[in-house]
């Protein structure tokens, strides 16, 4: 029984398809990454996974249960905060614990939480973007669910801001919480998040660990002459294996095999400059799947 | 839906809008109810006719006319911005993704603001009532007249009577702001409504026109001034056409105007006119 499960997801907006089958599961305990281009589907498919959009087709599963049967297991921030702002940050969430029909003491615990205690009595409209997003996340926090699903919640804010957002959701998942989180922000998915699920264009083209994702490590060489460098290195490692990329080979091969390409380069009499162990990075993947790049 | 209706209340009365509205509302209804009659009677030359019945009018018996008598306009279209507030808020600051995303049902979410609205309504009327028997029992002392104050019975009619139609123009705010999804275009066409339209549709359509007038019966504003008039209610400044129009019945005995089409021309005591409505 996963705390996400979705099969063949699809929301139209007349003849715009704005997710087109989408079939993610989220595991238990995890962080997992909703990643994807603005405009991708990515908070349509979140909405839809609270019941705050109907879905065209396809069947949505929390906990095992559908839709509106499991939303105590279940808090959101969906599309950045928002709050009354004539009320203070506690009293805000104090109406949201009695439409939750979670008791008052809930709030503390929240608002503690994320590190609002302090300016929780401060009406919201004087909070900064980072206070705001935080207390979305309390929010969401309120009724103490299994599963937390924050939209873009690092969306606007300053590096402190993200950095104070990354712990949080940290510390959230550390705490035995699964987190289904969506960004367009690379950085933060592949340092907070186990498992992504790439969103483009409506559908999900990849769902698997960041490292999986990631690949093996590749190798750079820098080399002249570079043409029979990369034929050299083709002949070696096969055709697919090479690419030049700005001046630069790249090759498909682990870095233990660093060395021996190394000599057999040098052996033909090609001048190697440099030769390093490079990891691809997630924004190459996700460029490379979402055909931005 | 206790648990919304709870937070639907809370939200009105935290809210600073809630307390101006309630405030512009006693303070227009004091102004033009008692103020302006009292000081005119007050500042008129000792033989001029109309002195003592300026008086009379703001006396402790006259507390229900009195009180629900702006309802049929100005006390209308603040129930009206207060119902659009109530709900319309909601779009405005996005705030009904943040609250039902806390997993209470839509219906639940709407009957929490129709009663939570409603309450709000009551308090209103009461706030009416209560400031208008301070004044008139302050007018009644200072003139050294009798504190002849209506029989319970009379008070409870007025008291439901003022907030029936309270919540019907509150509602009437409700339904605009959730079908124009918003606060300022349900607001100024709501008051294009109630101080423009009625108007001129009583004012000059029904006349002319006979289904115009037949219309006229189903409206809220004609009936919330029938019901103000037959309860007692005077025509002030307040009222502007529609409620010269329609609220005369309680200064000369005479039926209100925009029904008349379809009534026998006699003039009945307004009480009879409203039970067969």
């Amino acid at each position: 029984m996963f705390p996400v499960e979705t099969r063949e997801l699809t929301k139209r907006y007349g003849r715009l398809v704005a997710v087109d089958r989408v079939s993610l599961t989220v595991r238990p305990g995890e962080v997992y990454g909703f990643l994807g281009p603005n405009g991708a589907g990515k908070t349509t498919t979140l909405r839809m996974l609270l019941g705050l959009v109907r879905p065209s087709g396809g069947t949505v599963q929390l906990f095992g249960k559908q839709i509106g049967q499991s939303m105590d297991d279940v808090g959101a921030l969906i599309e950045g905060p928002a709050f009354y702002p004539y009320l203070s940050g506690r009293e805000n969430l104090r109406v949201l614990a009695r439409y939750a029909g979670c008791p008052d003491r809930r709030v503390e615990i929240a608002l503690d939480l994320v590190d609002l205690s302090d300016r929780g009595g401060d009406r919201y409209g004087t909070y900064s973007l980072g206070m705001k997003q935080r207390l979305g996340v309390a929010a969401a926090l309120l009724k103490d669910p299994r599963l937390l699903i924050l939209d873009e919640p690092t969306n606007g804010l300053d590096p402190a801001g993200v950095a104070d957002m990354r712990r949080l959701i940290r510390r959230l998942g550390a705490s035995g919480k699964t987190v289904l989180l969506s960004s367009h922000m690379l950085g933060e998915v592949q340092q907070i998040c186990d498992r992504v699920g790439v969103v483009s264009g409506g559908r999900l083209v990849a769902e698997s660990t960041v490292a999986e994702l990631r690949g093996g490590a590749r190798l750079r060489v820098v080399a002249d002459p570079v043409d029979q460098a990369a034929a050299r290195a083709r002949a070696l490692l096969g055709e697919d294996r090479v690419r030049i990329e700005d001046g630069a080979l790249v090759l498909d091969a682990e870095a233990g095999k660093a060395a021996w390409i190394n000599a057999e380069l040098v052996g033909a009499g090609i001048d190697v400059s440099e030769l390093g162990v490079r990891e691809r990075e997630l924004e190459d993947v996700f460029l490379e799947l979402t055909n931005v790049g | 839906m206790l648990g919304s209706t709870r937070a639907e209340i809370t939200k009105l009365v935290r809210r600073p809008a809630s307390w101006l509205l309630l405030a512009v509302a006693v303070v227009l209804s004091l102004t033009f109810t008692y103020l302006v009659p009292y000081a005119g009677a007050n500042g008129t030359a000792g033989g001029a006719p109309s002195a003592g019945r300026g008086i009379a009018q703001t006396l402790p018996d006259q507390l229900v006319g009195n009180s629900i008598g702006g309802f049929p306009v100005f006390a209308g279209a603040i129930l009206l911005i207060l119902g659009v507030l109530a709900v319309g808020g909601e779009y405005g600051w996005g705030t009904w993704k943040t609250l039902l995303a806390q997993g209470p049902s839509r219906l639940a979410v709407y009957g929490a603001k129709v009663a939570a609205v409603a309450l709000a309504s009551l308090a209103i009327v009461l706030a009416l009532f209560a400031a208008g028997a301070v004044t008139s029992a302050a007018i009644a002392a200072a003139e050294g007249a009798p504190a002849h104050w209506p029989p319970a019975a009379d008070l409870l009619a007025g008291i439901g009577a003022g907030w029936l139609m309270a919540t019907m123009w509150a509602g009437l705010g409700v339904v605009l702001a959730v079908a124009l999804r918003g606060v300022a275009l349900p607001i100024g066409l709501g008051l294009v409504w109630l101080m423009a339209v009625q108007n001129l549709l009583s004012a000059i359509a029904a006349p002319l026109l006979d289904w115009v007038a037949a219309l006229q019966r189903w409206l809220p504003g004609p009936n919330a001034g029938s019901l103000a008039a037959s309860l007692g209610a005077t025509p002030t400044p307040r009222g502007g056409d529609a409620g010269r129009g329609r609220a005369r019945a309680g200064r000369d005995g005479r039926v209100p105007d925009p029904l008349r089409r379809h009534r026998r021309p006699a003039a009945e005591p307004p009480r009879h006119r409203v039970e067969r409505m």
